[in-house]
């Protein structure tokens, strides 16, 4: 596979180091001079200087024939821009970017990136996953493949504790994975009884998320419950 | 008309004031409070610190009711990004984003935008100015 990645900061430099050793071919753009000098050594050809909205640079780059593009600049503006000319222009099969700033995922998801990451919500995430007050964690959302990874407590009042996984009224369109339970992971079976202070793993469909926590956390209400994980207040 | 205007910088500024003064209402947004001087004392239309590709601040903007958003910031991803989100998540009627970059400008009045180049309109200008001086007419 080419892939052609924008921006050689750790990001971007990480993901090059780790295509190489599988076979994939790369080629790497990095605008700042001082940056593309100390990396030049390390990848010789593989290393393109220049300002990767610049469709010029894509193109001497190689984006007509690349089948992923990797946009993981420091500048949110810059990664909507080089996605929407990978797919407008030169009909990239596959984009994933990086954002910067929480605050502008929706644009990203507006403008259909195929998949983006953003290191400040999955650390969120993984904040709220090691912390015991939250009951309900947004782990990771697969937007194109339309599905979401999420984690949900039992606690003691929960009408699904002490049934076994048949026997609990999930939602259409939600799926029990795993069951994290005293540090270790068992994977969930039909007749697997819940206790108090297990935590689920569950797939589901996007928009389902107050659906589950209805069926396993009634004593709450579930607008509580969203906005303890809510993350619009973030801001960096 | 209700205008948002995004950069207050010389560009975003006189249009704000001429589009004012024709009796439009205004809002301008720039991330730097310092930059709103070149507005005048006597701008009638709203100043709003923030960035202009948060949804936020253009909600605050009021960007749900304009009729049109103009983006004249110095950077031309952020005009191209700001415009995207006006014509389709709020569905301004008229977005235009000033685009110095003739390709980009290009790509984008081709997929959803109004773009102004300037580039090529000062190229087209100075060519003009060219054809028009006496050697090229043959009266050297």
């Amino acid at each position: 596979m080419f892939v052609l990645i924008v921006g050689a900061g750790k990001v971007g430099l990480n993901v090059a180091r780790s295509l190489s050793p599988l076979g994939h071919e790369f080629v790497l753009i990095e605008q700042r001079r001082s940056r593309y000098n100390l990396l030049g050594a390390e990848l010789e050809d593989h290393l393109q200087l220049g300002d990767g909205t610049e469709m010029w640079v894509l193109e001497k780059a190689g984006i007509g024939r690349a089948d992923l593009v990797v946009a993981v600049t420091g500048d949110d503006e810059d990664n909507v821009v080089i996605a929407q000319l990978a797919k407008l222009e030169y009909g990239v099969p596959k984009v994933v970017a990086r954002v910067n700033n929480p605050r502008n995922q929706p644009t990203f998801d507006l403008l259909d990136v195929d998949s983006t990451i953003c290191a400040t919500t999955l650390m969120l995430s993984m904040i709220q996953h090691e912390l015991p007050v939250h009951q309900f964690v947004p782990l990771l959302s697969m937007h194109r493949e339309n599905m979401e990874l999420v984690e949900i407590e039992v606690s003691e009042d929960s009408p699904a504790a002490y049934l076994g996984i048949d026997d609990i009224r999930l939602p259409a369109g939600v799926l029990v994975a795993a069951i994290m339970r005293d540090g270790t992971t068992l994977l969930a079976r039909g007749s697997e009884e819940l206790r108090p202070g297990d935590q689920l793993l569950c797939l589901l469909a996007p928009g389902k998320e107050k659906a589950l926590i209805g069926a396993m956390l009634p004593s709450r209400r579930p607008e509580d419950v969203q906005a303890e994980t809510s993350i619009d207040s973030l801001d960096e | 008309m209700y205008v948002i205007i995004a950069g207050c910088g010389r560009v975003g500024s006189t249009m704000a004031r001429q589009l004012a003064a024709e009796g439009h209402d205004l809002v301008v947004i720039d991330e730097d409070p310092g930059s709103f001087t070149l507005l005048g004392d006597d701008f009638p239309g709203q100043r709003l610190v923030g960035q202009a590709i948060d949804w936020d601040v253009l909600r605050e903007a009021g960007i749900e009711g304009a009729d049109a958003f103009a983006a004249a910031t110095d950077g031309d991803n952020t005009n191209i990004v700001c415009a995207l989100i006006a014509a389709r998540a709020f569905e301004v009627p008229c977005p235009v984003a000033r685009v110095y970059d003739p390709r980009r400008a290009g790509v984008f009045a081709r997929n959803g935008i109004r773009t102004v180049c300037p580039t090529d309109e000062a190229q087209v200008m100075m060519i003009d100015a060219v054809h028009e001086c006496p050697a090229a007419n043959g009266e050297s």
